[in-house]
């Protein structure tokens, strides 16, 4: 890891018609391993990781108070009340499990599509859905405030009382789609690592790194045998996931679809929740992906075509997601409903009818940027597309959660509701913890997949 | 049986085709207990070496039946037999209702099975294993492409099957020590 040559960091535009290539040219298979396994082997930790590491840690940290309040006060800290019992808790489940979904679609559905792009970003991509699935099961775990005691009514285990779960509510489905979308996707991630570990632990310098990445390849050794199981494995949790990840955010949409709120009981939600997780997933892996390869001067393996086709699946998703917006207010109108239209009425002039605008500002008029091939080639532009389409993505869930709640059926149990320091801090809080798990990661695991890369290159094809 | 004081001969390539050559060249010789290793997946070494077919589809779908049939008793045992309770003049066997949780119980026992099932099939984790005492191994995660001809055949002895592997011109032969 002597010698890695680092390269011009200027994103080079091909000619017009030419498309950026998917690993820079000038790569062999020793090169690839070097300059990923890198990152990892180096003796040389980078000074920003620290720095982004500290910050983390400290934002973590102020996570660990607001829930360590919380357990100690109860959700009255939060400011949440009746009628609007779903606060931030749930506005932030749905953000961050919808993030999620992007890693999913990139390693399990673009492999079955034979996308050979997605080998550059799938293996980060897949950490993100861990992180992001971990800090989406904290908000339900920590809503019930008593979270210790949760268990005996999210899982279906014997008590004295002899109660069960009720199996017929979409909430109990939420539990078993969320804890097995967790599962599998680090399986996947985790069976992706094996080989890759097993290159760490020959290329490691000292007994120590030796053994612990020996621990974690299991004895991986290549053999062909191994290698043909492997793939049957991988395409097979592959198309296992593709289903799964359909039915986790279609499962969550009906915890609100089957209920009777205006707004909320619709027959649509599960495709428009969807398509909204993967628009939101998108713009996380660009938000990550765009200060990943700088930093680490990934630019050869994350090329401006990786920015480019994650760009063009957000306008597709955001293009959806705008039809949903439509629709709703259409399906609001169409019904004759008078709770329905009241609803409507309350999106676009009601107390929160701001959020509203903006929140149509971000997921629709914003991606339409995309369109341009100029945004979709220039880094720093799609950094911050991608920003203002993740605060969208969130505007939207509280939309959802917080303006159907708020006017119901009844006018004198109306409500409003605002959120408190409390729930400030633990939703920032959870992106520090996002973001700390994401770098111990980058610093510690290959970030991307070298095995993959390998394959991928021209030399690695047997020639007749 | 007397077991030969070596695991087998060990040939090294740098490119894939000379490896694939080579592992054709030796089943048509009649050897069968052979490997290659190789820094990723090469269909065409498998194909070679007679690897075509393997369990961890039937294992899978193991899995995903046993997760079905497991997650749909569940449902039913505790929602109409162990503790039923009138939830919205619903039956106590609602099935349509618990059909979300036998498919995700469907899809955990297919991908644990599938994950597990690879790593026992190909007997892992295995803490030794003879094919890194041969020397360069270490670049099988990296670079090169390995053959290695077992002792276990019936057909190997250490200077006719050296001889052989010699005819494929790899970078390197050499005795695999136990």
């Amino acid at each position: 890891m002597a010698n890695i040559e680092l390269e011009e960091d200027i994103d080079v535009l091909p000619p017009k018609g030419v498309r950026p290539p998917v690993i820079a040219p000038g790569h062999d298979l020793g090169t690839v391993t070097d300059r990923i396994a890198g990152i990892v082997l180096t003796k040389h930790t980078p000074l920003f990781w620290f720095g982004i590491v500290a910050l983390a840690f400290a934002i973590f940290g102020m996570l660990n108070t607001a829930i360590a309040y919380l357990f100690f006060q109860g959700t009255g800290i939060w400011g949440i009340n009746i009628p609007i019992g779903w606060g931030f808790a749930i506005v932030n489940f749905v953000w961050w499990i919808g993030i999620g979904h992007a890693g999913t679609l990139i390693s399990a559905i673009l492999l079955l599509f034979k996308q050979s792009w997605r080998t550059s970003i799938n293996r980060f991509a897949e950490a993100m859905t861990i992180f992001a699935v971990m800090q989406a099961g904290l908000f339900p775990l920590v809503h019930t405030g008593r979270p210790w005691l949760a268990f005996y009514w999210l899982f279906p285990l014997p008590l004295t009382m002899g109660v069960w779960p009720q199996f017929r509510s979409p909430l109990i489905w939420d539990v078993f789609a969320v804890s097995t979308y967790f599962t599998v996707s680090f399986l996947f991630w985790g069976i992706g690592l094996i080989p890759d570990f097993a290159n760490l632990r020959d290329s490691a310098k000292t007994m120590v790194v030796k053994r612990i990445y020996g621990l974690l390849a299991m004895g991986w050794r290549g053999s062909a045998r191994h290698w043909n199981r492997y793939e049957t494995a991988y395409m097979l949790l592959a198309g296992l996931a593709t289903p799964l990840v359909l039915s986790v955010h279609s499962v969550v949409s009906l915890d609100f679809a089957v209920a009777v709120v205006p707004g909320w009981h619709t027959t649509f939600f599960p495709p428009y929740f969807v398509a909204g997780a993967i628009y939101s997933g998108f713009a996380m892996v660009l938000i990550l992906a765009i200060p990943f390869r700088y930093l680490y001067h990934m630019q050869d393996f994350i090329t401006l075509r990786h920015l480019q086709n994650c760009a063009k699946l957000m306008l597709t998703t955001g293009m959806i997601v705008s039809y949903s917006y439509m629709f709703e207010m259409f399906i609001g109108w169409y019904s004759q409903d008078k709770y329905e239209l009241a609803m409507v009425n309350n999106r676009l002039h009601g107390p929160y009818s701001l959020f509203y605008y903006f929140l149509i500002f971000c997921n629709i008029i914003t991606p339409q940027s995309l369109w341009f091939n100029r945004v979709r080639s220039s880094p720093p532009a799609l950094f911050l597309v991608s920003c203002i389409i993740q605060c969208g993505m969130w505007l939207e869930r509280f939309v959802i959660v917080v303006m159907s709640l708020q006017r119901d059926f009844i006018p004198s149990s109306w409500g409003m509701y605002w959120p408190t320091k409390w729930d400030w801090m633990t939703l920032v809080g959870t992106m520090g913890f996002f973001t700390l798990l994401f770098f111990l990661f980058i610093r510690f695991m290959p970030a991307i997949s070298i095995f993959e890369i390998r394959a991928l290159l021209p030399q690695s094809k047997v020639k007749e | 049986m007397t077991r030969e004081p070596i695991y087998g001969v060990m040939a090294e390539f740098d490119n894939p085709t000379d490896l694939v050559h080579a592992a054709q060249g030796a089943f048509d010789a009649g050897y069968r207990k052979m490997d290659t290793y190789t820094p990723y997946p090469l269909e065409e070494a498998a194909e070679a070496i007679g690897a075509h077919h393997n369990r961890v589809p039937l294992i899978t779908l193991m899995g995903a039946l046993l997760g079905m049939i497991g997650g749909y008793s569940l449902e039913y045992w505790v929602s109409a037999i162990n503790y039923p309770i009138n939830a919205g003049g619903k039956p106590f066997h609602s099935w349509p209702a618990f059909i979300p949780v036998t498919f995700e119980c469907a899809v955990l026992g297919a991908s644990l099975a599938a994950v597990f099932g690879m790593l026992a099939l190909n007997g892992l984790p295995q803490p030794y294993h003879p094919v890194f005492n041969s020397p360069n191994f270490v670049r099988a995660s990296r670079d090169r492409f390995f053959l290695c001809i077992e002792s276990q055949d019936p057909r190997f002895s250490v200077s006719d099957t050296r001889r052989l592997l010699e005819g494929f011109h790899p970078l390197e032969i050499s005795e695999v020590p136990y």
